[in-house]
């Protein structure tokens, strides 16, 4: 087949547009020419078998390790666009003298080659969409700290919106804070959390009830006046639930219930006294 | 696209004990399929729930557990069956806090809650079937509480 | 599989060792009961770090055994509840009601000692 007999000079043709076209700016010529190898032998074992499987194994496996580089999409499609059009026109050098012949090849480059270029841009997207969930997943880790401020105390400050998935992160992370730490008492302090509706009360109710079942209690502070009002308009009944207005009282009477207070009182006085 | 068995346990189901063999089964299988943590728990708890089902109202039957992909999705399914009396109203029985046995009333609406997909199939006289399907990293939306 | 139960003073503790079966659990019930009485115990623990579920029979069961425990004179606490199963539970939308728990058997007899007898220490303690 005429594509692989001129495998050398054609590859050639296609590294050298994708330089000039200043495509691929992250990787050293060396590489691009090496993965362009790859894509090349690739790309016309797709024409010749018409199966985008290992294209699609490939571009995935391209993909993720270019992403983090800062390669783009735009430049990714760019060069298989590019070598769609290098090809073309060797084709259409090849067969220009016999216009019947051009046009059966034709009809099968174009599809094809059509095919290559939505399977490695897609393979990209999802690749680049699979990293940014697993960013997320990590972003969400270290957005709800179990803070231990005290002995047997656990602070729980949960910033933003609440879904459910969140919700469950949260409650499995606390339940772990309080085997780990021995907590007697934790303060989730929702002052950060914009909106409050009745799923998300009802989260809030399986957390408190999952930590009473370890033995620990929690008290949730910085329920704003606009959310109690939603939620006394909902019905969510919240009286199972103990409740502070902010996260500094909250802490006061974590430690009161801990039997914190007095201690300390006692101590600061001893400390005093010279 | 149907979902491919790729490994099949069978653990039928006579007595009580049965049922703990049942959980365990489930456990190992559902770690298999790439489960962990409190999930292993969800998957033991719910196969617990069916198997006592069939114990509590048909005496006998068994918990079919298969690993299952479904595209890019992985996940394990369990299907408990049995030919026993097989129930009446199915939405009353699926009701939180009805029961026709000794348990909570929770059994089948809890188990339920902790899995992704759940098929309640009865007809008096013929036999109960159970199909539940959890999916690996799927979040549902928690139904609501109480 | 049969539950030990350990008198350690005027407390009965049970460490379950495995998973139990439904019946093991109802004869759990009725054992520590009919002890209670027995040994005029004031406290009980269940020690439950090792159970794998907690389902709704057992859960039930559970509830059960402190309300029997309760009306024979003591006080029932669960101890060593485990994170996944805690999480399960609220998922399922069991509870265990008004039944007292604590994160393992150690607390458990810190709560039983506050519970039973130390009622004014409490009390002197939070300032009232």
């Amino acid at each position: 087949m005429h594509l692989r007999e001129n495998r050398t000079q054609l590859r050639e043709e296609w590294a050298r547009r994708v330089t000039e076209d200043q495509l691929l700016t992250a990787m050293t010529k060396e590489e691009i020419f090496a993965e362009a190898t790859t894509v090349y032998d690739n790309y016309v074992a797709v024409l010749e078998t018409g199966s985008v499987e290992a294209l699609q194994a490939y571009a995935r496996d391209l993909s993720e390790r270019i992403i983090p580089r800062g390669v783009e999409a735009n430049e990714v499609v760019g060069i298989v666009l590019l070598l769609r059009d290098v090809l073309g026109r060797s084709l259409l050098k090849k067969y220009q003298s016999d216009l019947v012949l051009l046009n059966r090849v034709m009809d099968a480059y174009e599809p094809a080659s059509n095919r290559i270029a939505n399977t490695v841009a897609v393979s990209f997207v999802q690749e680049r969409e699979r990293i940014i969930r697993q960013q997320q997943e990590a972003i969400r880790e270290l957005s709800t700290p179990v803070l231990q401020v005290r002995e047997r105390l656990l602070i729980l400050p949960i910033i933003g919106v609440i879904d459910s998935q969140r919700a469950r992160q949260v409650t499995e992370q606390l339940l772990r804070g309080i085997r780990a730490n021995r907590a007697k008492v934790v303060v989730i302090d929702i002052t950060g959390v914009p909106t409050v509706d009745s799923t998300v009360a009802n989260h809030l109710v399986q957390t408190v009830d999952a930590s009473r079942l370890m033995g620990a209690t929690v008290i949730v502070t910085g329920l704003s006046s606009e959310i109690a009002q939603t939620l006394v308009t909902i019905g969510v009944d919240l009286t199972k639930m103990k409740t502070v207005g902010d996260l500094q009282g909250g802490i006061e009477e974590a430690e009161r219930l801990l039997g914190y207070k007095v201690i300390l009182e006692e101590s600061a006085k001893e400390s005093e006294t010279p | 696209m149907p979902s491919e068995a790729e490994t099949e346990v069978s653990v039928p189901v006579g007595s009580d004990a049965d049922i703990i063999i049942a959980r365990q089964q489930g456990r190992a299988l559902a770690e298999k399929a790439g489960f962990s943590g409190s999930d292993l728990t969800l998957v033991a708890t719910a196969i617990s729930e069916v198997a006592r089902n069939i114990v509590e109202h048909a005496r006998r039957g068994e918990v079919v557990l298969r690993m299952i992909h479904q595209g890019d999705k992985r996940g394990i399914s369990i299907v408990a069956r049995d030919e026993g009396p097989g129930i009446d109203d199915i939405s009353l029985a699926m009701q939180d806090g009805y029961s026709s046995g000794k348990g909570l009333g929770l059994g089948l609406p809890g188990a339920r809650r902790l899995v992704d997909e759940f098929e309640l199939e009865s007809s008096v006289g013929v036999g109960t079937t159970v199909r539940m399907k959890k999916w690996l990293n799927s979040h549902r939306s928690v139904a609501k509480y109480r | 599989m049969r539950v030990p139960i350990l008198k350690q003073g005027g407390y009965l503790i049970a460490s379950v060792q495995s998973a139990l079966t439904d019946r093991d659990l109802l004869d759990l019930r009725d054992n520590l009961a009919q002890q209670v009485g027995k040994f005029r115990s004031r406290g009980v623990i269940i020690d439950v770090t090792s159970l794998d579920v907690l389902d709704s029979f057992a859960v039930r069961t559970l509830r059960t055994l402190a309300q029997m425990i309760r009306l024979r004179g003591a006080e029932t606490v669960i101890a060593g509840i485990q994170p996944e199963i805690a999480f399960a539970m609220v998922q399922l939308g069991l509870d265990l009601g008004d039944v007292a728990t604590a994160l393992d058997l150690e607390e458990g007899l810190v709560l039983l000692e506050r519970r039973t007898s130390g009622g004014g220490r409490r009390a002197k303690r939070s300032g009232n």
